[in-house]
């Protein structure tokens, strides 16, 4: 069968829609051919982007107010819980949060920071690591304007050890923003910018985290959240977030 | 009566709303839709077959009642769909690779591209790639066979695509 056909299942089969046979069917083609691949992979990638632009608005409490308002009242509990009982699993219940919040957090943390030193990895290892070259920071800004949905501000660097090498669009879950790249000695930091998230929680103040194989600081400021990471020496790593948060509020 | 119809119906709660607001393009209208709907819904509710799916009853609800609105009556839903029982999934091929087009796209642009769409398409999309409802859900929420629901996804990717292609010369 010509790709053409194939093509007809392969929107199909991105949407989970095929029977098991043709599933098995397509599988089979998609692993001896590079171009259905790719088209597949483009359908994903699309899709992707419409879930994570699409789900875009949530209702005011009010509304849900006013909806659970309208619903009939519900029927009490035949039988009150005295109140030992309620206390005993009143604590229960918060001491299960706790840990879920506590273990949710420390695994999307791990997450992020896992998907930042892919996205730093893959710059160093990029022919063209830097989309705006430049070690000027009035130049490198600028080319972020429109690029991405808000303004940064960039340290002098003029008696420091560290130099700019330049910028490049990074996106992190689905969110654009600003990677740029500063180097010291031989080593190259990468330090990303995006708007912060309340959904996205992180240890609070500053974060310094060998876990991830690099050392990386994080922090949040004017609705920004800054990642700076790279194998330079944690002090270094430290000093350039210093810099980079003298000048995000000035 | 109630607890089911709450414990069934509060979860969709969210998407209900999202799915107002891209339909209806306005807060206040979005509010309105889904507090009628969730009106129509309960009232309707001794008439719901249990075993059926629920969450397509009360998308179905929802689109019927925006369709009787002054905003959904003026939303173009009766756009020309010649030939889209014909239509092959194939004409979508790609022109344009997304994996291009989307790295140099972002989330706002992508916003702006569903939100242009007309409303068929819109929904269409919306419903299976957001609300990740299966094609034969789709179809009992909109009231289209399969086949169509297949074809009109296909042109209403076709015509993000090719929205977004512009919005990128454009830039």
């Amino acid at each position: 069968m010509a790709c053409a056909a194939w093509r007809n299942k392969i929107g199909a089969y991105a949407d989970g829609e095929l029977s098991a046979e043709d599933m098995l069917d397509v599988g089979e083609h998609l692993r001896g051919c590079a171009s259905c691949t790719a088209d597949l992979l483009s359908r994903v990638q699309m899709k992707r982007s419409i879930q994570t632009a699409g789900k875009r608005f949530s209702p005011s409490l009010a509304l849900r107010q006013r909806i659970e308002k309208g619903l009939p009242p519900q029927k009490k509990p035949a039988r009150l819980w005295n109140w030992m009982a309620t206390l005993a699993a009143t604590c229960a219940l918060l001491l299960i949060v706790s840990l879920t919040f506590y273990r949710s957090g420390a695994s999307q943390q791990g997450r992020t920071f896992a998907e930042l030193a892919d996205l730093h990895v893959t710059t160093l290892a990029s022919a063209t690591p830097v989309d705006v070259v430049s070690t000027d920071r009035h130049t490198v800004k600028p080319w972020f304007q429109g690029k991405i949905p808000f303004a940064f501000n960039l340290p002098e660097l003029g008696g420091t050890p560290f130099t700019l090498e330049g910028g490049r669009m990074a996106y992190l879950e689905q969110a654009p923003g600003a990677q740029l790249i500063f180097k010291i000695g031989n080593h190259r930091i990468s330090v990303f910018i995006f708007q912060d998230r309340r959904d996205r929680r992180f240890a609070p103040g500053d974060t310094l985290s060998r876990n991830v194989t690099f050392n990386m600081e994080t922090w949040a400021g004017d609705n920004l959240r800054y990642f700076v990471i790279g194998d330079a020496d944690p002090g270094d790593i430290h000093k350039l977030s210093e810099l980079l948060k003298s000048t995000a509020g000035s | 009566m109630r607890g089911s119809f709450e414990e069934l119906a509060m979860p969709l709660f969210d998407s209900l709303y999202n799915f107002a607001r891209w339909l209806t393009h306005d807060r206040e209208e979005a509010e309105d839709l889904v507090q009628e709907t969730f009106t129509k819904a309960l009232k309707g509710f001794p008439s719901f077959r249990q075993g059926t799916n629920f969450r397509a009853w009360m998308f179905r609800i929802l689109r019927n009642t925006f369709l009787t609105s002054r905003t959904g009556l003026k939303s173009g839903m009766t756009v020309s769909l010649d030939s889209e029982e014909g239509e092959s999934a194939a004409a979508v091929t790609a022109e344009t690779p997304e994996s291009l087009l989307l790295a140099h796209s972002n989330q706002k642009m992508v916003q702006e591209a569903i939100e242009e769409l007309p409303v068929i398409f819109r929904e269409v999309i919306l419903l299976c790639d957001v609300e990740e409802m299966s094609y034969q859900e789709i179809s009992e929420t909109i009231a289209i066979p399969i086949g169509t629901v297949m074809s009109r996804l296909a042109r209403a990717r076709n015509a993000l695509r090719q929205s977004l292609t512009k919005k990128l010369q454009g830039e």
